[in-house]
């Protein structure tokens, strides 16, 4: 029986008769809907514990706690107010730099009616119970809110019950307020504190019971909260994960061949071993996986630098021979052969050759190269081999799969491996999980002391496992008569992993990506090039490329039609409907009066339409992605002799209801500096297999004093919240080439721009 | 392994290390302050930012067998409380977002706001144009450097 049509009475009957086989009464675990599970428990000396259970690795031992009596299935904490009224909320999933161990603890807040500002915020480690517990494609704020907030609203109800019962008065009488039940006919109130142990032993009220607030009620949600961990931040805390620090700690750091799939044939061990501070060194044969163990040469000494020394020192021969071929001038290359010779066509629609014919022509080869994730703190993890498994302290923004791969790579029972999480900026790099496997097999041979593994930023640099895939875009469109889009041709060469059939991960070009389905004569042709460089995602993996290309495509028609810009997108975009995705493709539905929404806005906001000297100009692009509408416009000056100063940056974006404005508004901020950096600076190149960059002097971050004014607008429309860690990103390199092109008249067709001269006259 | 006695946030601190180990590495690994961020290791990133003797110094370019007697200050000793007008501006300005770059940051407005108490916007963006956040957080260490000056100004203290 699934759980999902469990007939949620039968079981529940069956569970409450059940007792636990820890002595004591074991508590119903309550369907609260078809998607999660309730338990309310005693605290521990008094108080009230609520569990909540959501879909994830501990489904099927619910199915079967519930099926089968003698079963059982014990969930954690998720609520805790003791009889001292100390209310805790757990953070479940990992935090990044995207602010949810902020956000969601505030929507299990506001429905319990809490006071936020007195709330402590548990971290969670790595567990069965709370569902899916990974940052990823802006999904923590979507799959949660709903989830947490029945949570916080059953735990309400069942403390008003316990005051309605302690007063003997009608629930419909009392109220609650910043953590109190009150009863205003008396002027009495009771803190959640007070009333948590009799709360506790109450039935949990059935779902259709349970009210949640509307959300002109809401008291947190959409207002501004500042992080939780920003006071430990900023008196520099040991929060990272590089600031683990366990007794009897020993520091590695790991060489790993240059060339990606290289291997190691020997190295000068003897000598590294006999260095100063080093108490061991040894080669790690590792896997073919290039997302998990790869070969390499651990070194473990007594510190940091100690290891970092006697890395310097290594002598190693490597067999290299996988790189051959694969240098950046050779992909360029062999994308202009391609572009000569044609791909295969995606995607057809109309008859672009005839749109050709009778159409104004506008052609263009785009190109955006390979990015790294370049988080600041530098890839790492610790760990600490005993008692037959291991614990680790990990930044990772997918512990669950890390767990996998560690139990599968080094033959470990997965059920031994316990996972703390550790805060860390993540951008997508940390969905993979190379560090933490790597310090696990350097953990098996510390004999049972704890290890930190730091890796050098040269490390990070070259070793993204995996850096964002570059594309060439080959564009061919026109406008007709009516100043209308009326044909669009692309040839997408873009990259697969060591072959040509299937394109590698987040190298793929949706035949649904705008403007298909939005105009008659449509194709897209692909060609994939085998490349051995590990692609992934990216900040708005796909998207933080293909926006700059469309959109700045579209730019060009537009100023071939002789339109305004923003006109003319609003035109593309047509009438207000739901655009759904074609037949067979699994993109999520367009709704276009969402996306001409953020457009006219971010237009209005900026002055659009004013006129501006030459050498000044805005720019205007859109673009969805994560379920997220955003439009931004930028507003550039160039000096004749060709130095830019983005201004200002107007964004306009629509994800729904706004769950913290403060971060929010944090994550456009953050995403506008992002983006500008991605469109002006950074740049991967590769020769012979392995990377060129190695620190920031050779792939820079954008710096305080390029900052634009930037001006943040949300439109909170009543659709369901979706994350904003990503759409914004993608929409601010077209948005500002646009601009620069207004001002000076130079299309800029190839990132970074740092390479094009801008000068004008 | 060479002996070096460093005074650090008001204490006398001695450690038996390489000659050659940064001094980030020396707070980081022996003295336990793991405010002090590695970044780069190349003195291209800010994250490591100590004061000596008053003046933003990368840590990591700091060999320890140079550093001799001088006042070490990192953002666990920049204030007693936690509670520099930078810190609280930080706090209500929610600069923070993955947080790694902050205490880099605040150690190198503070040494400069004792330079320039009431600096204006350009001022603040070029003091600050040596350390890099990754997560895009300029604005705000803009806006909270502007309001600490004033707070400093106003308080006199710090
Ligand atoms: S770690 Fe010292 S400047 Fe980057
Ligand atoms: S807050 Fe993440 S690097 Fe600055």
């Amino acid at each position: 029986m699934k759980p999902s049509t469990t007939p949620v009475t039968a079981a529940l009957g069956r569970n409450n008769s059940t007792d636990n086989p820890d002595g004591g009464h074991r508590p119903p675990l309550q369907a609260l809907s078809r998607r999660e599970f309730i338990r309310v428990t005693t605290l521990t000396g008094g108080g009230f514990m609520l569990s909540l259970t959501l879909p994830g690795a501990a489904w099927g031992q619910v199915a079967t706690a519930l099926d089968d009596t003698t079963k059982a299935f014990t969930p954690g904490p998720f609520i805790k107010i003791t009889p001292q009224n100390i209310i805790t909320i757990l953070a479940k999933n990992p935090e990044t730099g995207q602010g949810v161990k902020t956000s969601l603890p505030m929507i299990v807040a506001e429905e319990l009616d809490a006071d936020f500002s007195t709330v402590v915020i548990e971290q969670a480690t790595l567990r069965t119970d709370v569902g899916a517990q990974f940052a990823g494609g802006s999904r923590s704020t979507p799959d949660n809110y709903l989830p947490l907030r029945r949570a916080g609203a059953t735990a309400r109800a069942m403390l008003i019950e316990a005051a309605a019962q302690t007063w003997s008065v009608r629930t419909d009488e009392l109220t609650t307020d910043k953590g109190r039940v009150i009863h205003a006919a008396t002027g009495r109130s009771l803190t959640y504190g007070e009333l948590a142990t009799k709360a506790a032993t109450l039935p949990i009220p059935d779902e259709k019971n349970i009210r949640l607030k509307s959300e002109d009620e809401f008291k947190v949600l959409g207002s501004r909260v500042g992080g939780v961990d920003n006071p430990a931040i900023v008196t520099g805390q040991a929060l990272f994960g590089m600031d683990q620090r366990l007794p009897g700690m020993v520091y590695a750091a790991y060489e790993k061949c240059p060339v990606y799939g290289g291997k190691v044939i020997s190295a000068n061990l003897d000598r590294i071993k006999r260095l100063p501070g080093v108490r061991d060194a040894f080669i790690i044969e590792g896997t073919d996986n290039i997302n998990g163990l790869k070969p390499g040469v651990a070194i473990i000494a007594d510190s940091t630098w100690a290891a970092f020394s006697a890395k310097r020192q290594l002598q190693i021969v490597w067999d290299e021979s996988a790189g051959a071929g694969h240098s950046s001038a050779d992909y360029d290359a062999r994308a202009a052969e391609a572009a000569k010779a044609g791909g295969k066509t995606v995607r057809s629609d109309g008859d672009v050759a005839a749109a050709f014919a009778t159409g104004k022509v506008v052609e263009g080869a785009y190109f955006y190269p390979f990015l790294n994730h370049a988080t600041l703190e530098p890839q790492g993890c610790t760990a600490w081999a005993r008692d037959g498994g291991m614990e680790f302290w990990t930044t990772s923004q997918t512990p669950g799969s890390g767990q996998q791969l560690i139990a599968d790579t080094l033959k470990l029972p997965k059920e031994n491996l316990k996972l703390n999480l550790v805060r860390g900026g993540g951008f997508g790099r940390r969905l993979a999980n190379d560090y933490m496997v790597e310090v696990a097999a350097i953990a098996l041979r510390t004999g049972g002391a704890p290890v930190k593994l730091t890796w050098t930023r040269e490390d990070d640099m070259r070793h993204d496992c995996y850096h964002r895939p570059a594309g060439y875009h080959y564009l061919k469109g026109a406008v007709d008569a009516a100043g209308k889009i009326s044909a669009w041709h692309n040839h997408f060469v873009t990259f697969g992993y060591k072959n040509t059939e299937r394109t590698a991960s987040g190298a793929g070009l949706s035949p649904d990506e705008l403007p298909a389905r939005f105009i008659p004569n449509y194709r897209l042709d692909q060609t994939i090039m085998s490349t051995m460089v590990p692609t992934g995602p990216l900040r708005a993996p796909g998207s933080n490329g293909l926006a700059f290309v469309m959109q700045s495509f579209i730019d060009e028609l537009a100023h071939a039609a002789g339109r305004d810009p923003v006109e003319f997108r609003l035109e593309l975009l047509g009438e207000d409907r739901v655009v759904p995705p074609t037949q067979g493709q699994r993109g999520t539905p367009y709704d276009t009066g969402r996306m001409k929404g953020v457009v006219r806005l971010a237009a209005e906001k900026s002055g659009w339409g004013g006129k501006l000297p030459k050498g000044e100009g805005r720019g205007i692009a859109f673009h969805f992605s994560h379920s997220g509408y955003v439009a931004m416009v930028a507003e550039v000056a160039v000096t004749r002799d060709g130095t830019l100063k983005v201004r200002r940056v107007t964004s306009a974006a629509d994800v729904g209801p706004i769950i913290n404005l403060s971060g929010a508004e944090n994550q456009v901020q953050g995403s506008i500096i992002d983006g500008l950096g991605m469109a002006w600076l950074q740049e991967m190149t590769f020769d012979r297999g392995r990377a060129v960059q190695s620190n920031f002097h050779d792939y820079p971050l954008l710096r305080s004093t390029e900052t634009p004014a930037m001006s943040v607008h949300f439109i909170q429309s009543k659709n369901p919240p979706t994350g904003l860690g990503e759409p914004p990103y993608p929409v601010v390199p077209p948005a500002v080439c646009n601009a620069i092109f207004a001002a000076t008249g130079k299309r800029i067709r190839h990132l970074p721009f740092n390479k094009t001269d801008l000068s004008w006259t | 392994m060479p002996s070096y006695t460093l005074k650090v946030n008001g204490q006398s601190r001695r450690v038996n290390v390489a000659a050659d180990t940064p001094l980030l590495w020396v707070l980081r690994d022996n003295l336990e302050l793991v405010g002090t961020k590695y970044g780069c290791g190349q003195g291209h990133c800010g994250s490591c930012t100590v004061h000596v003797n008053g003046v933003p110094v990368r840590s990591c370019q700091m060999p320890v067998s140079t550093v001799g007697g001088v006042e070490i200050t990192t953002i666990e000793g920049l204030s007693p409380d936690g509670q520099h007008p930078l810190q609280q501006a930080w706090c209500e300005h929610d600069v923070p977002q993955c947080g790694y770059c902050q205490t880099g940051q605040i150690m190198t407005a503070a040494a400069f706001l004792k330079n320039n108490p009431s600096p204006t916007e350009e001022e603040i963006d070029g003091a600050m144009a040596g350390n890099l956040c990754r997560c895009g957080t300029y604005l705000r260490i803009r806006n909270a450097v502007k309001d600490a000056a004033v707070a400093i100004q106003k308080g006199g203290s710090k």
